[in-house]
């Protein structure tokens, strides 16, 4: 049998079924009960624990390592979920080395931090497996919030409000939950189908519906919502891309990094997902390290990530570029996309180097591709919002927008990182503003 | 609902744990932050009569032996008691307890061996409204030198005599803290019991010598060249602590009187073990000053979460049932024969089983060319140090050879009936030899 990566174009099964499937099999292996015991072992109960400090849903961190050391790993989950919902796909897809184990006073001490992602998977992983829904709903209050998007920060807004006793309705413009967990996260981070698992799970609170196929914008408005119901939470994330130039035309070909990785997320078989001989990635945000690493995963021979400035300027972690790397996905830094040519069926893309101020230097290279991918960032789309803050919503720290009764958060509001834990937060954070204003209203 | 709640000679308190009398204790700052973190009640750190208090050393006080990864597993002390005044002690032990009057609040005291001393400090602390008062028979170093703490503790007859004294001339319960420095727990606890003591509490510290500082050639912790013998508590004292509480548990004499445990409780397992021994509450000390007051929300919802698990709504449901299962050598049913069974799939082919039998016990495990290791069944006597010696837990465990199998070992067919050295030929003392 011919080597199907040496094959020119676009195609599916380039590897074995049996390759595919080690290739995207858990990034970090869970850790077994033994590996977690040693895990925690390292741990010292810090005294206002700086791990805690960095994560922004400030998990109580010394606590639940403690209590998987003492052999109740539930106990465990139950600090860590009490503070952020989705504890277990956070487990899965922060990226620690900049979060809490950056902040580990491990690092100080041997330069290794104690493993608290893979410790809060361990603890997540054993309550889901093997014990029921850990809350309780309060009695119902009659009151009634509508959250738009079911991602991390509706989902997590939804589950805080169901448990204070409101009754939630999510409106979902797609067919499925879940958000950028069951679209965007690498495949290799959540495997398992575990973002459906999760909402599953999640929505076990009850007092929660879901209302697939309905977006605002088309067909529900805001005023409609402010209408029908006592609070509106906005969580529809960023919809949109940007684009390369003020010219898409001139980009024809160039396909969206999210849509492949959307496409590569939902397939039920790898083998059947197309990809370029040669792919040719530009950004350097995680969307662009996973679309690099994914399209190496599936079989492309050469996979080539240019970023615009330094290494140093990455939005990705270096330990997200260390692991492109050793994947064989070949960086390039300081080099703009200038044009785009097609000969005989394929695409040459040519790039200009510049500087880290973006001057270009007049020195240019083009590269051969079957598939260009464009990871440049996310925008915010939606024509029926309250106020923007730049290209976002304006939001105070509890989450109000300048409409009354309407409140936003997580990717789709301004102020912090977009990342999934930090729209956990903010879905939290606005739910108990939600609570104390609907308790005096 | 699991409840933690603990009702001990009345004293009502949310949950077990309790802090024992020492620096956690001290004075009202540390004891309300305690009592904000949650622990259900505290051992005031122990009063001294009315005058100039003690002073301490102002050099180190404390000695520990720590685990390859500096976890403190055992901790040394010199300190005396409270070296502060007498009043300005009881007046904070009133303030904070008409705070937190959901609170066990108890207040140790250590005064000198006479009636005169002791019935003068009784009105005072009973004027507090504190809950109780605990005994403090066991400081083993410093006040002891003066005829104080486990001086009265290592004499049962002053014991009984103090105690009585205290239930005479206080109206609240009277609990007496044992010191382990002694051979045997029960006559100081039955001296207390006679006395009228409503409850004993144990361990205090053990005697001990924690480190020589081998530059200095002396005793550590070390004060300007020497040093004194300590008190030893922390994890590493924990298995002498519950051997002495399952000991009162199961006295005859001392059958029923309450117990609070102390000596090394670190997290909710811990208190568990305890309880099932028949302790009503426990203390720690050790681990708050480790870990700082914080500790106890492990201890709590671990308890709560074990207890839901196994289904038991209190405290009561599970308290002394190992207490009942303490039994003598002699009761042991030698009959009951298991060999040593090793995973092959767990086992990562170390060799420590087989030279830790090899070298010192009985030749029972024999090692391939490859390095597999196999259990001789006709040598094992099934005395589980390969067990405890291997790197990897669950990889050998111990099979019973049931009734009317072989024991290869002795080539006898294993009895179904419980048969114990009380009754066995070898015996010349047993009771069928006496027929
Ligand atoms: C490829 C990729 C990889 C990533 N990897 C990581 C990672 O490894 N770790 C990490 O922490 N973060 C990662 N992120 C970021 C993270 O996924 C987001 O920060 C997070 O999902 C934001 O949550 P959200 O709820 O605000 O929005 P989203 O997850 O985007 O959810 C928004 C939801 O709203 C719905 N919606 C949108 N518009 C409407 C509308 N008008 N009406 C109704 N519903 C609507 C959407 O369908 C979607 O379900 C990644 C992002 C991408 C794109
Ligand atoms: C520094 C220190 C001081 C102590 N002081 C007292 C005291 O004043 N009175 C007393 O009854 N016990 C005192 N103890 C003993 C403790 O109350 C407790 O019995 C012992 O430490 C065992 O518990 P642990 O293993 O949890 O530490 C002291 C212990 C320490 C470490
Ligand atoms: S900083 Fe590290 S050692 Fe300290 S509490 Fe957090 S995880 Fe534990
Ligand atoms: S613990 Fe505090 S009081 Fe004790 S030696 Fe250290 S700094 Fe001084
Ligand atoms: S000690 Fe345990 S792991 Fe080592 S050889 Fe023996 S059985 Fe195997």
């Amino acid at each position: 049998m011919t080597d199907q990566r040496l094959k020119e174009g676009v195609a599916a099964g380039r590897l074995s079924r049996d390759t595919l499937q080690d290739n995207f099999c858990d990034l970090h292996p869970p850790l077994d009960p033994h590996q977690a015991q040693v895990a925690a072992d390292r741990c010292f109960f810090c005294h206002d624990a700086p791990c805690t400090t960095a994560c922004p849903t400030d998990i109580d961190i010394p606590l639940f390592i403690r209590q998987i050391s003492t052999g109740m790993p539930h106990a465990a989950a139950k600090t860590i979920l009490t503070q952020n919902i989705l504890g277990g796909m956070c487990a899965r897809v922060c990226p620690t080395e900049t979060l809490c184990e950056e902040a580990c006073v491990r690092n100080e001490s041997e330069g290794d931090p104690v493993q608290i992602g893979l410790l809060q998977r361990y603890a997540t992983d054993s309550m889901m497996a093997e014990r029921p829904h850990p809350f309780e709903r309060a009695a119902a209050t009659g009151k009634r919030v509508a959250v738009v998007g079911a991602g991390p920060a509706g989902l997590s807004c939804a589950h805080r409000l169901a448990m204070y006793g409101h009754d939630v309705v999510i409106f979902e413009g797609r067919n499925k939950s879940g958000g950028l967990n069951e679209f965007g996260i690498a495949t290799y981070k959540s495997v398992g189908g575990f973002a459906q698992r999760e909402v599953d799970w999640l929505l076990q609170i009850g007092g929660i519906s879901v209302e697939h196929g309905k977006r605002l914008g088309e067909g529900l408005s805001l005023d409609g919502l402010k209408q029908d119901f006592d609070a509106v939470f906005l969580a529809i994330g960023l919809g949109g891309v940007n684009a390369l130039s003020a010219d898409p035309s001139a980009w024809d070909g160039v396909t969206n990094a999210v849509d492949f990785i959307g496409e590569l997320r939902q397939s039920t078989d790898l083998s059947s997902v197309a990809i370029g001989r040669d792919v040719v990635v530009i950004g350097g945000g995680m969307t662009a390290i996973d679309a690099a690493v994914q399209a190496k995963l599936l079989g492309a021979l050469n996979v080539t990530l240019v970023y615009r400035r330094s290494k140093a300027r990455m939005a990705a972690s270096e330990f997200e570029q260390d692991l492109a790397a050793s994947k064989g996905v070949v960086l390039i830094t300081s080099a703009s996309p200038v044009s785009l040519s097609k000969e005989a069926g394929r695409m040459q893309i040519t790039f200009e180097y510049s500087d880290d101020d973006l001057q270009p230097t007049g020195e240019r290279f083009t590269l051969p591709a079957d598939q260009i991918f464009s990871a440049i960032g996310q925008t915010l789309v939606s024509n029926d919002l309250p106020a923007l803050d730049g290209r976002k919503i304006a939001v105070d720290a509890t989450g109000r927008t300048q409409t009354a009764g309407v409140w936003a958060g997580g990717d789709c509001a301004s102020g912090g990182d977009d990342l999934t834990v930090t729209a956990v937060a903010e879905g939290r954070d606005a739910a108990e503003d939600i609570h104390a204003q609907l308790a005096t209203s | 609902m699991t409840s933690l709640e603990t009702n001990f000679l009345g004293i009502k308190s949310p949950n077990p744990f309790w802090l024992a009398s020492a620096p956690p204790t001290d004075k009202e700052y540390n004891v309300r932050r305690a009592f904000e973190a949650g622990w259900g009640g505290v051992v005031w750190k122990t009063l001294g009569s009315e005058g100039p208090p003690v002073v301490n050393v102002n050099g180190p006080r404390y000695g520990a032996i720590w685990g390859a990864d500096r976890r403190l597993l055992g901790l040394n002390n010199i300190e005396l008691i409270t070296d502060r005044d007498l009043y300005v002690n009881l007046e904070e032990i009133k303030r904070v307890k008409a705070d937190y009057p959901d609170r066990a609040l108890i207040v140790s005291l250590m005064v000198p061996c006479d009636e005169a001393s002791w019935k003068a400090i009784l009105p005072l602390v009973e004027e507090t409204g504190a809950d109780g008062i605990e005994l403090n028979f066991g400081c083993p170093h410093g006040m002891a030198e003066r005829g104080m703490g486990s001086a009265v503790g290592q004499v049962p007859e002053y014991i009984e005599m103090v105690t009585r004294w205290c239930k005479e001339a206080y109206s609240k319960p009277v609990i007496v803290k044992l010191t382990p420095n002694i051979t045997d727990i029960r006559h100081p606890a039955r001296a207390a019991h006679a006395g009228g003591a409503d409850a004993v509490s144990l361990i205090n510290t053990i005697n001990s010598i924690v480190s020589v500082d081998l530059d200095n050639f002396a005793p550590m912790p070390t004060i300007d060249g020497v040093g004194s013998h300590g008190g030893y508590c922390g994890p590493a004292v924990k298995p002498i602590a519950m051997h002495m509480v399952a000991e009162i548990a199961r006295d005859a004499e001392t059958a029923g009187l309450p117990i609070s445990a102390i000596g090394g409780v670190t997290t909710w397992r811990d208190a568990a073990e305890f309880i099932a021994l028949g302790a009503g509450t426990v203390q720690v000390c050790t681990a708050a000053m480790t870990y700082g007051f914080k500790v106890v929300q492990e201890m709590i919802t671990g308890l709560s979460d074990w207890m839901e698990d196994q289904g038991y709504e209190t405290l009561a449901d599970f308290q002394g049932r190992a207490a009942v299962k303490v039994r003598d050598w002699k009761d042991l049913n030698l009959n009951f024969v298991t060999k040593a069974v090793i995973d092959q799939d767990q086992c990562i082919k170390c060799g420590r089983c087989y030279i830790a039998c090899e070298d010192t016990s009985h030749q029972a495990i024999d090692m391939s060319e490859d390095r597999i290791f196999t259990v001789k069944d006709d040598e094992c006597v099934a005395c589980n140090l390969c067990v405890n010696v291997c790197p990897v837990e669950g990889c050998i465990t111990m099979k019973r050879i049931e009734p009317g199998q072989i024991d290869e070992r002795t080539g006898q067919v294993v009895q179904a009936e419980h048969g114990d050295w009380t009754t066995h030929p070898n015996n010349p003392m047993s009771s069928q030899a006496a027929e």
